[in-house]
């Protein structure tokens, strides 16, 4: 494919990236890191599959609730026969290494977002959009499986903004804190973190709970990809583009439409 | 290639290089400072040097959370601990009274300590956590001599970095640095609650570390040397835990 600067110039003009290199990057960096940490951490819990309140709890203390799984310990009553394999070495040093990561992410990710205008522009729902009513209709329109309409392949509806808001300020803040308290020589620096949540086995039970919340989120995040189109949402989330009627009229005579399938086109109109 | 992707190119190549150097430059200077844990070798390498070296500046004083004797845990759950060898047993008919600490490496005053000996150094008491990697934890009062007490009745050379300790059990031992060797409550621990220490919890003579996960406070210690380096014991990585697959450090 040859063509001089001054088409390439015209041809960012016409499409403007579905989204910025920056959130690609950082998206799935983080998407590694979360599966990496799901994996472990429910490999931790395996070896002791029961949740308590306040500051201490073990196999001899009532529970708050238990899994229903055997467990990778011997002295764990789950009332089951059989004991799994320890997977609790590699699992922490796993855990760990990849907090790291995305929590260095997540900083980069935040501070880009404030200063490129990100959280403003992209995720903020715009002043005529903050009513329930806004809201309820987004929902409404999900439950009547309506396909969504062509400008939600551009932008993100009051829902989504809600949503992701909720993930990134919310969720993510959460379940740093909560796994920060689980760290004896954290909380020797900083008791006050483990102390308001009511003690260390709170801290433990709260990271679990923000970790289904998150799971869940993830659930529904890639049910909503398939539906509203897997291959062109994943396109734009890789390259940046994405296909719509505004941008085939602009964008033909590019390589994109020469890697797009024939049959991806007829969805979008 | 256009004029716009070659400056990207030499863009995004200048903040490679930078950013490899920084890492370059940070890593010799965590080495220099003692910020990276012995078994950062491995593909995790970079996660432990990042958890120890930053817990070590963020906790090097700090103390492990007290709590009142009222929330003294009434059920403490002494883990599972494998079958005990002959020379322990012997230990445990004689009622551990020849029970002793060898002590060994870089300091001034080497040998060998009674049970008693360690009774008539200064003692103190805390009440604090015992939190285990799995998840459980419970409160008891620990009652013994500071390991720093220990450590300065024996003479530690100012070029030691690390204490290694042994239990009777083999391939048990573990090791820790200077900052929680010499930690106001790294206890050379004999009693417990309102007795001696349970064998279950550890006795006659278990060293604890109440900054870190269960698993660094090992059991019936029989022998404790001090060292500028690991790389002589077992395989160099630190401890047993390495060995083992777990993290030597277990602040988190």
């Amino acid at each position: 494919m040859l063509f001089d600067v001054s088409d390439a110039a015209e041809l960012e003009k016409s499409e403007s990236p579905r989204h910025a290199v920056f959130v690609r990057v950082t998206h799935w960096i983080t998407t590694v890191c979360f599966f990496a940490l799901l994996v472990s951490g429910g490999e931790i819990v395996i070896s002791h599959p029961r949740f308590y309140w306040g500051e201490t709890g073990n196999d001899l203390t009532p529970t708050l609730f238990k899994i229903p799984i055997p467990a990778s310990r011997n002295l764990v009553p789950t009332g089951y026969g059989y004991v799994l394999p320890d997977q609790n070495g590699w699992s922490r040093y796993l855990h760990f290494q990849a907090a790291w990561a995305v929590v260095l992410t997540g900083i980069l990710y935040v501070v880009w977002g404030l200063w490129a205008g990100h959280f403003r522009s992209n995720l903020f729902p715009a002043p005529a959009d903050r009513t329930w009513r806004a809201f309820l209709g987004v929902i409404g329109k999900h439950l009547r499986l309506k396909r969504p309409d062509e400008g939600e392949a551009l932008s993100y509806n009051v829902v989504q903004r809600a949503a992701y808001l909720i993930v990134i300020f919310v969720l993510f803040p959460l379940v740093i804190w909560t796994g920060l308290a689980l760290s004896p020589a954290f909380n020797s620096a900083f008791p006050i973190a483990v102390n308001v949540l009511g003690g260390r086995q709170s801290a433990r039970t709260l990271h679990f709970l923000v970790s289904v919340a998150l799971l869940l989120f993830l659930i529904i995040h890639v049910a909503m990809v398939v539906l509203a189109g897997f291959m062109n949402r994943m396109r734009a989330m890789i390259t940046g583009t994405t296909i719509t009627g505004r941008m085939i009229t602009g964008a033909t005579i590019t390589g994109i439409a020469v890697a797009t399938p024939a049959g991806q086109t007829e969805e979008r109109t | 290639m256009s004029k716009i992707s070659r400056r990207k190119f030499v863009t995004a190549g200048l903040a490679a290089t930078a950013g490899v150097s920084g890492v370059v430059a940070a890593a010799s200077l965590a080495r220099r400072y003692g910020l990276v844990p012995p078994d950062s070798s491995g593909i995790y390498g970079p996660g432990e040097t990042l958890t120890y070296a930053a817990q070590r500046l963020l906790t090097r004083h700090s103390l492990a959370r007290e709590f009142d004797r009222s929330m003294i845990s009434k059920t403490p759950f002494a883990n599972e601990i494998a079958p005990f060898n002959d020379a322990f047993k012997r230990h445990q008919a004689n009622q551990f009274a020849d029970w002793r600490l060898a002590v060994d490496g870089m300091v001034a005053r080497p040998g060998s300590f009674s049970m008693s000996d360690l009774r008539s150094l200064p003692f103190s008491r805390q009440v604090t956590e015992v939190v285990c990697e799995e998840g459980w934890s419970y409160i008891a009062e620990w009652i013994g001599t500071p390991l720093h007490e220990f450590l300065k009745a024996i003479g530690v050379l100012p070029q030691a970095r690390y204490v290694v300790y042994f239990s009777i059990e083999p391939d048990w031992w573990e090791s820790i640095d200077m900052a929680d060797a010499l930690h106001p409550q790294t206890l050379l621990t004999y009693a417990m609650n309102d007795g001696d220490l349970p064998v279950g919890f550890g006795g006659p003579l278990r060293l604890r570390v109440p900054r870190q996960l269960g698993y660094k406070s090992v059991k019936f210690i029989t022998r404790l040397t001090v060292t500028d380096s690991l790389k002589s014991f077992g395989k160099g990585l630190g401890s047993a835990s390495p060995e083992g697959g777990y993290a030597w450090y277990a602040g988190i």
